[in-house]
């Protein structure tokens, strides 16, 4: 069973379609990338998935319930990171992921929540007096306390510095690693290279491109750059054919500096959502 | 996977409680919410019962004993209805509610939690409002059980009313900071009109008239006639504790209450874009 399905998603406020038509299957176990700029329709997507939006149109099946009539067994199997949530201020760290954990059927342990998460040092900690990196790891936490099949991640690594991203994308790796699906929305393309099986790209309201994060929009054969440098200066060719020039600038001696570069996910993400003239 | 091989869903009830003790926790917690909204009520009783020390010709109990009686009906209003309007109007700006529709908690145990908080904060706040009462004013607590059961019913209708009430109009702020603002309205004219904050000889007829309509009269009356000698009835505006008359309003603003609450709650913040 695919753990999300959508064929045709349509949704507008008022005059302006956010979204039109987005067809979109992830299967289970999977770790799914949307990217998009702001206003793309990333949100209004996530948000009829998750339940929190009626639709317009199109057909919506998330763990094989349409969530728009779902029910609390349904609401225990999904997990969600919000993206800006400041609530249970003058709670601690260890009480309020202790509360939600009394909300699920089958929570995971507390304390491994807590530890899994980086928290261990303020578990005691009342929730307002911890920085936004920090305050991002409990909304994680109370993301997956209730183990869930399904994980919605939106940019759950805004604030984070560069240490407490890497941790956080151990854990995300721990987490589909016990086979939990993960949807994730994010700015950071190094974010979605590193922890996405496959990608889509949103933009005006429709998906202009989805595979994998080396293919996706013809990365994988798009022309790469070659440059060296010699006796005369520094060199750079965008060649179809990478392997055909280093071969052939092997033949030559006082080469140096040799890179190929395939274009980064970055440049052809640029390219999809237009931003590049 | 078979059903019977999953555990079952936390009860409603288990979650709301669990809820309650988590909102008793953060409402005492928060140092601003103990100090203006469950202290202020008899931090006012104390002023205007050291600033009013005459009593009326002939009356059983001088005014700062009016005053300690009828400003139970004050910790209620900022207890029941200002804290729960105030409250709802933050977890709905915060993400409270967002995050917990994305949970398996019921809306019923959302309310139950509130249910929780708000029968803790009022019991907290009118014993900290009779403590003062009797140790600064000499306010003497009755012996007679039937007037205990008068406060019971009392009580219990003007909180529920109250809790109701604030519900509905968390609906109406913008945002929980303009909650307060709006919400603060509705309580100090009333406690004014209502004969709450001063002597009800004193107010004009036509406001005495308005007032009626609304439940915060009818509570104070009420719990004077728990707290003040039978005599002291004379000073109402009909001459009367009208023990019949205040269940009837009470109780129909508990209907109205529920109505408005039924049609107006949201899960969430209006869309502004």
């Amino acid at each position: 069973m695919n753990a999300i399905e959508v064929r045709e998603l349509r949704k507008s406020y008022g005059d302006h379609v956010a979204v039109r038509g987005i067809d979109l299957t992830v299967a289970e176990g999977e770790v799914f990338a949307l990217l998009g700029p702001n206003g793309a329709g990333k949100t209004t997507t996530t948000e009829v998935l998750e339940g929190y939006r009626a639709r317009d149109g199109g057909d919506v099946r998330v763990l094989g319930q349409d969530p728009a009539s779902a029910g609390r067994r349904w609401r225990a199997d999904i997990g969600i990171v919000l993206q800006t949530a400041t609530d249970a201020a003058e709670l601690s760290v260890r009480e309020t992921v202790r509360q939600f954990a009394g909300y699920y059927p089958d929570p995971r342990d507390v304390e491994e929540v807590i530890d899994l998460c980086g928290l261990t040092a303020k578990a005691g900690a009342r929730v307002q007096s911890l920085s936004g990196g920090q305050r991002r790891r409990v909304d994680v936490a109370l993301g997956i306390i209730g183990r869930p099949r399904l994980l919605f991640l939106d940019e759950p690594t805004t604030g984070f510095d560069p240490e407490a991203r890497r941790q956080f994308w151990e854990l995300v790796r721990t987490l589909s690693r016990e086979g939990t699906t993960i949807l994730l929305t994010t700015h950071y393309l190094d974010e979605a290279e590193a922890l996405a099986d496959r990608l889509a790209v949103i933009a005006a309201g429709r998906i202009v491109a989805e595979g994998t994060p080396s293919t996706l929009g013809g990365r994988d054969s798009a022309p790469a750059t070659v440059s060296w440098r010699d006796g005369d200066g520094a060199h750079e060719v965008r060649t179809v054919d990478p392997i055909g020039t280093v071969v052939n600038l092997a033949r030559h001696t006082g080469i140096s500096g040799l890179q190929v570069r395939q274009p980064s996910l970055e440049d052809i993400y640029l390219d999809l959502i237009g931003a590049k003239a | 996977m078979t059903a019977a091989t999953l555990s079952p869903l936390p009860s409603t009830l288990r979650t709301g409680l669990a809820r309650g003790g988590a909102e008793v926790r953060m409402f005492f917690r928060a140092k601003e919410a103990v100090i203006f909204t469950f202290c202020f009520p008899a931090f006012v009783l104390l002023l205007l019962g050291s600033i009013f020390t005459e009593s009326d010709p002939g009356a059983a109990a001088p005014m700062s004993q009016v005053f300690a009686a009828g400003m139970i009906a004050y910790g209620i209003l900022s207890t029941a209805f200002t804290s729960v309007g105030v409250g709802i109007a933050a977890d709905r700006e915060d993400g409270t509610l967002k995050r917990l529709r994305g949970t398996p908690v019921t809306m019923a145990s959302y309310f139950i939690g509130k249910i929780v908080l708000v029968a803790v904060a009022t019991l907290a706040e009118v014993a900290l409002l009779l403590a003062v009462g009797v140790f600064a004013f000499g306010l003497e607590l009755p012996t007679d059980p039937g007037r205990w059961w008068t406060f019971a019913w009392i009580l219990a209708l003007s909180v529920i009313a109250c809790t109701l009430l604030g519900i509905s109009a968390s609906s109406l702020a913008r945002s929980s900071r303009s909650a307060a603002a709006v919400l603060n309205l509705p309580v100090i004219a009333l406690q004014f009109s209502s004969g709450i904050f001063v002597a009800i000889s004193t107010l004009p007829k036509a406001m005495l008239d308005i007032a009626a309509f609304f439940p915060v009269r009818w509570m104070g009356q009420g719990f004077r006639s728990v707290f003040l000698p039978d005599s002291m009835a004379a000073g109402e505006v009909a001459g009367s504790w009208e023990p019949g008359m205040t269940a009837l309003v009470l109780g129909a603003w508990c209907v109205i209450g529920l109505v408005l609450c039924l049609t107006t709650f949201r899960w969430t913040e209006r869309r502004t874009g």
